[in-house]
């Protein structure tokens, strides 16, 4: 008796019983599709908020004050600290003067470049009738294009005179472009922004809507002086984008940044730092953190439906050593060794998971073509593997159940068997 | 000279307690090479229980079983699947013909589980089912066939492997009298040329054709009765010849 033998039988078997072996393994296809998918979608959305954190630029730091303004978290918790170690009365914020301490060349040497930020959000503009709202309009030095990895597709950017000038030029994302000059050329027209006439002197290169989050394009880049005159006030700074050398010199500009912020915050012994400095390591560490609790989430919700697949193989299998019982006990009677009766009936249920696993697998490849809610699917490889390899497991596994029943009946028990 | 089957005082029980059935209670029996043995006996007189436990498929309660000098009731469940597959042909009252298989499918299937090789098995079933008289029917299915067409199938699935001993536990029972005829005379032929056959029939018709007739009652062997002798001839080979 040769396994091609046995592979022929089980095969008969399953042709015998077409409907049922097609539902069982449209059960097992769809928890495989499912698994690849999910996973795909999971990284999907993983690489696209990567390539997001990678769009800030190489080399980038960016300093933000703990207390408010455009600081992240952790303000609340600097605040009770205060409370709690007394000496200071007050954070201090972030100012131009500490971004000039920071571009101090002999302070910092392996900074490269400075470039304080304020930003405000929602900002009415418009041109000839159309208006639209701008997502964010930053102020901020000539050096921020190139550290935040931002360049200018038609006209110029501005330069540090227009900053010192205080002029009313303005560089805008292709989003706002296109909402307010539609086919026009932008470049040279003069917009307003909250009342105030800003020229259009360049227009960013696109940066694509990647993700769910916000659109990248919906911005536009004005020197710093004129936004704070005409938007935000001389208040303090959102932040201070700081650019190191190179991509070695990060961990030793940010040594620099903090020893040069603590001194001018007086930052030290029980005072606790007033300010956090982020950079794209740990921003992207933090955040795939976050995105790979999320695959996993979605993967063990897929592997459910895998498993229920492999509960209707195991189902179904019963049912037929069942149904066939009388033809097993026949096939006994002339002499069948109990493996190739084991055999026929696991290969049975390998057949059909395999074939829905393969199935599975095609169906998430075609599907992962398509973007599913704004997401691009990456099929992993590995997630394939591990799917059709579990169906096949599965199949295995739950098959061999009814198909040890099978073989260990006795020919009488089997051949009486109504 | 050796027998082909030799049991010893087998006794078989179903059940236990008070509902405990006693089928067998000390059965022997001794068959020669080339004997046709017909079993007789009322309805629940151990006959089946018997044939079963000689062809392997059941296993007695007590006492011993010997099969062309083996003792069977030792050997493990593989060795035993190669005994029912080599030494031992089995036909059945109600065929127990495989479904969806063909005449030649079903008759090749005791050589695919012996191992025989795809042409060989072929030629040997084609042989079989020729040698019954339906070598214009080797493509249908059971369904396809008469319930005597069918038997004759399964008289072939049992001789194909050229076993020792051919079992038959009522093979007529289910047939008209024009198929049991064709049965008998296949039976009568097999003997003449020199196979050992134990049959179990209600007719006394067909117990006739036997060179051998055992009447069991209760579980007990009552009558051992020699028709013909042992190396002669089937009693009435001429008349399903002619
Ligand atoms: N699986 C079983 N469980 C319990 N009792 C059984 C079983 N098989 C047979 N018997 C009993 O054993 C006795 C012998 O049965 P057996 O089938 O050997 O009779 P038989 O001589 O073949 O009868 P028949 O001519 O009607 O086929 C009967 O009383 C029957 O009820
Ligand atoms: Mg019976």
């Amino acid at each position: 008796m040769s396994a091609v033998e046995i592979v022929r039988f089980a095969v008969r078997g399953l042709a015998a019983n077409k409907m049922r072996s097609a539902l069982t393994t449209l059960g097992i296809l769809i928890g495989v599709a499912a698994v690849i998918l999910l996973v795909a979608v999971g990284e999907g959305s993983s690489r696209s908020i990567q390539q997001n954190i990678q769009q800030l630029g190489a080399n980038t730091l960016t300093v933000s004050s703990s207390t408010g303004g455009g600081g992240g978290g952790g303000g609340f918790r600097m605040a009770r600290q205060q409370q709690d170690t007394g000496p200071r009365t007050q954070a201090r914020p972030l100012t131009v003067d500490d971004a000039r301490a920071l571009a101090d060349r002999a302070a910092a040497p392996h900074v490269s470049s400075v470039s304080p930020v304020v930003s405000a959000n929602a900002q009415a503009a418009s041109y000839d009738g159309a208006s639209h709202p701008i997502q964010q309009v930053i102020g901020t030095y000539p050096s921020y294009f190139e550290a935040s990895n931002k360049p200018v597709a038609q006209g110029t950017y501005f330069f540090n005179d227009d900053v010192l000038a205080a002029r009313k030029v303005i560089v805008i994302g292709q989003t706002v472009a296109e909402n307010l000059f539609g086919a026009l050329d932008p470049v040279g027209r003069q917009i307003t922004l909250t009342g105030v006439p800003f020229t259009v002197v360049g227009v960013l290169k696109e940066a694509g809507s990647t993700g769910g989050f916000q659109d990248a394009d919906d911005v536009a880049i004005a020197p710093l002086t004129s936004v704070q005159q005409s938007l935000t006030g001389f208040g303090p700074l959102n932040q201070i984008l700081v650019k190191a050398g190179s991509a070695g010199d990060v961990a030793a500009a940010q040594a620099e940044i903090t020893s040069v912020l603590d001194q001018r915050h007086g930052v030290g012994g029980t005072v606790a730092a007033d300010y956090q400095i982020l950079n794209q390591a740990t921003l992207q560490e933090t955040v795939s953190a976050a995105t790979s609790t999320f695959t996993v989430l979605l993967a063990a919700v897929a592997a459910i439906s895998l498993l229920v697949g492999g509960i209707g193989i195991t189902n179904i299998m019963l049912v037929t050593v069942t149904e066939r019982t009388r033809e097993i006990g026949i096939r006994k009677a002339i002499g069948a060794p109990r493996g190739a009766i084991l055999g026929q009936f696991l290969v049975e249920a390998t057949l059909l998971s395999l074939i829905g696993g393969l199935l599975g697998v095609a169906i998430a490849v075609a599907g992962a073509q398509f973007t599913i809610a704004g997401i691009t699917p990456v099929v992993v490889p590995s997630s394939v593997v591990l799917a059709l390899g579990v169906s096949v497991a599965i199949g295995l596994f739950f098959g061999s159940y009814p198909a040890n029943r099978a073989a260990r009946l006795r020919p009488i028990e089997a051949l009486r068997f109504e | 000279m050796s027998l082909v089957l030799d049991v010893r005082d087998a006794t078989k029980v179903y059940g236990a307690g008070e509902t405990a059935v006693h089928a067998l209670r000390g059965v022997s029996l001794q068959v020669e090479p080339g004997d046709y043995v017909a079993i007789m006996g009322a309805s629940g007189s151990g006959k089946s229980t018997l044939m079963n436990i000689i062809g392997c498929l059941d296993v007695p309660t007590a006492g011993e079983f010997h099969l062309d000098g083996v003792d069977v009731g030792a050997l493990d469940d593989r060795r035993q699947a190669v005994v029912r597959n080599r030494k031992i042909g089995f036909v059945f009252q109600s065929f127990n013909l495989i479904p969806r298989m063909t005449a030649l499918m079903n008759v090749e299937l005791p050589l695919a589980y012996g191992g025989v090789k795809p042409a060989e098995r072929r030629r040997r079933a084609l042989a079989a089912l020729d040698l019954v008289g339906l070598a214009d029917r080797v493509g249908h299915q059971p369904n396809e066939l008469s319930g005597g067409q069918q038997q004759r199938v399964a008289i072939a699935r049992a001789l194909v492997t050229s076993p020792t001993l051919l079992l038959a536990d009522e093979p007529t029972g289910a047939l008209d009298s024009t198929s049991t005829l064709d049965v008998l005379g296949i039976f009568d032929r097999l003997s003449a040329a020199g196979r050992t056959i134990v049959v179990i029939t209600h007719e006394a018709d067909v117990a006739e054709h036997a060179k051998r007739v055992v009447r069991l009652r209760d579980g007990r062997v009552i009558e051992d009765t020699r028709l013909a002798p042992v190396d002669g001839l089937p009693p009435r080979l001429k008349e399903v010849t002619a």
